[in-house]
């Protein structure tokens, strides 16, 4: 499902933001990337959603290689692969359905299906009775809600979440949580950055990574 | 559909700069539009003018008439040639005398006749080209009796100059304004672009094609380009009604011109937008 072999991003002036990582997620995996600010886990991600290129070795996304992947099969990768972000990153001024449509009809879902396919989506992620709220009336928690709906439009194989819970309270947490679990439950893969340590360790059938100034200093599946 | 709707709110968010960039399209189009009203004119002229085209065999008086008629039949087997007639010296006088009215006192008063007998010859419709005239009349110069051969080449190749400088005005003038356009919806579409920069952002990120993204600020060019080419065909109707009412009769331009003059605006816009796309699309 993913795989970085002796991955190195350097920035440029910044220095190297990750130093020779290599690690493979298998398919219906739950990971946790963790470590300290600044330590690497967002350039991890942006490497696994291929918004950026590694400087240094091969990162491998269901099927798609960094080496070979094109500018013009980036989108093929990106409906493979979902993404929420600790600021949500919705369009201001849209209902919930509206953000969760707005992808379906960007990509190409036939009109006549659009809306069903919003609405179910939304129901998954327990937010039905809200699909005709402004998204910037919701509270955090609902708001992270509605971009996981949205990053499920294309029926990805995995679901990358960076930082997802950092702007939401102990509730809305748990709640988000629980999402990805179920989530993880229907098969679909799960990788969460996070710096919450606390968080990650109420988890304990996870798989951990730990990055310590771009390097990985842990995993749990080894030790 | 998304794209015209999308192309749509972009009109509506910018209608200044979107009517700034139909208006420049339409200014570029508007020059070359004009040339083609003349050039469409002195074409017409031309030919008429090639209608009358003929070579004018000037024959020495001596020349006796079994020579003449061997060198009617020779000059009318060449393909190019439609018909030669011989003209006396009489019959030369009459026609002056006829053409020219006012002088008919003069031609009476004669005593000789000044007028040379000729062979007039007629060319085939399509090879009246100066070419043509050339060789045929080097022709008629190789039979010794004949003085001369004449043609109205100078006035041809005045008029095809002409229309050569009106050409090299219309490409400087025309580029001019097509550059200014060219510019003017760059920065049409960087606000376009700049506006909707979220939503693009939200489309990369869930795997839009990027055909998909470009399509409404393309579809925005391409309909900027058609309006200015209506603008332009507008302009250029205008000009036609002042002519034709405080100058001289002149024709309207055939509507094949018109829709390509149309077709070139909108390829216009679009090409104009994809640029301009390159390079903002990026920025985001
Ligand atoms: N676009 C960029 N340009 C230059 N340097 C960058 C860029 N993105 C990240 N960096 C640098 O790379 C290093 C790792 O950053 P990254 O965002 O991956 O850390 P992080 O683990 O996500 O931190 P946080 O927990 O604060 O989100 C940092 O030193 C950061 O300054
Ligand atoms: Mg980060």
């Amino acid at each position: 499902m993913i795989k970085l072999t002796n991955v190195s991003k350097e920035y440029p002036k910044r220095g190297f933001a990750l130093r020779d990582v290599s690690f493979h997620v298998k398919k219906g995996e739950f990971a946790f990337i963790t470590g300290h600010s600044g330590s690497g886990k967002s350039t991890t991600m942006r490497l696994i959603h291929m918004a950026d290129q590694p400087t240094d070795g091969e990162v491998r996304v269901t099927g798609y290689s960094s080496d070979k992947v094109t500018e013009r099969d980036l989108w093929k990768v990106r409906r493979r692969v979902g993404i929420v972000f600790q600021d949500f990153r919705l369009l201001p001024g849209r209902t919930a359905l509206e953000n969760v449509a707005f992808v379906l009809e960007v990509t190409g879902t036939t009109p006549r299906s659009i809306l069903p396919r919003a609405q179910k989506l939304l129901t998954q992620v327990g937010l039905a009775p809200k699909a005709g709220s402004l998204v910037h009336e919701l509270s955090g928690g609902e708001q992270q809600r509605v971009a996981i709906a949205r990053a499920l439009a294309n029926d990805p194989y995995l679901l990358l979440a960076d930082e997802p819970t950092g702007n939401l309270d102990d509730r809305a947490t748990r709640g988000v949580m629980d999402l990805f679990w179920d989530i993880n439950a229907t098969g679909m893969a799960v990788l969460m950055a996070t710096h919450d340590l606390e968080l990650v360790r109420r988890y304990p059938n996870a798989r951990v990574f730990e990055l310590d100034q771009g390097r990985l200093v842990y995993d749990s599946a080894t030790g | 559909m998304y794209a015209l709707r999308e192309a749509i709110n972009a009109f509506r968010r910018a209608p200044v700069l979107t009517g700034l960039s139909s208006a420049m399209v339409g200014l570029a189009l508007f020059v070359v539009g004009l040339f083609g009203l003349a050039a469409y004119n002195l074409q017409l002229t031309l030919s008429a003018i090639e209608e009358r085209v003929e070579i004018a065999v000037h024959l020495r008086d001596d020349a006796r008439q079994s020579e003449i008629e061997l060198a009617q039949s020779e000059l009318a087997e060449i393909p190019e040639v439609r018909l030669v007639s011989y003209i006396s010296k009489r019959e030369a006088l009459e026609r002056a005398r006829a053409e020219l009215p006012d002088f008919s006192d003069l031609f009476n008063d004669l005593e000789v006749n000044p007028l040379p007998q000729s062979l007039e010859i007629e060319l085939q419709p399509g090879d009246r080209s100066p070419e043509s005239l050339e060789k045929i009349s080097a022709a008629a110069m190789a039979y010794p009796f004949v003085e001369d051969a004449l043609y109205g080449r100078e006035w041809v190749d005045k008029l095809f100059t002409l229309r050569r400088i009106g050409a090299a005005t219309t490409l400087a003038l025309g580029s001019a304004f097509a550059l200014v356009a060219a510019l003017i919806i760059g920065t049409a579409l960087r606000i376009a672009i700049f506006a909707r920069r979220e939503e693009i952002y939200v489309m990369r990120l869930v795997g839009a094609k990027k055909s998909f993204i470009r399509g409404p600020f393309l579809l925005e060019g391409a309909i900027a380009g058609l309006l200015g080419g209506l603008f332009a065909w507008g302009l250029t109707w205008g000009s036609y009604r002042s002519v034709y009412a405080l100058l001289f009769e002149i024709a309207w331009i055939p509507p094949s011109w018109i829709f390509g003059g149309l077709v070139a605006g909108v390829l216009f816009g679009a090409a104009a937008s994809a640029l301009a796309i390159r390079r903002h699309l990026k920025e985001i």
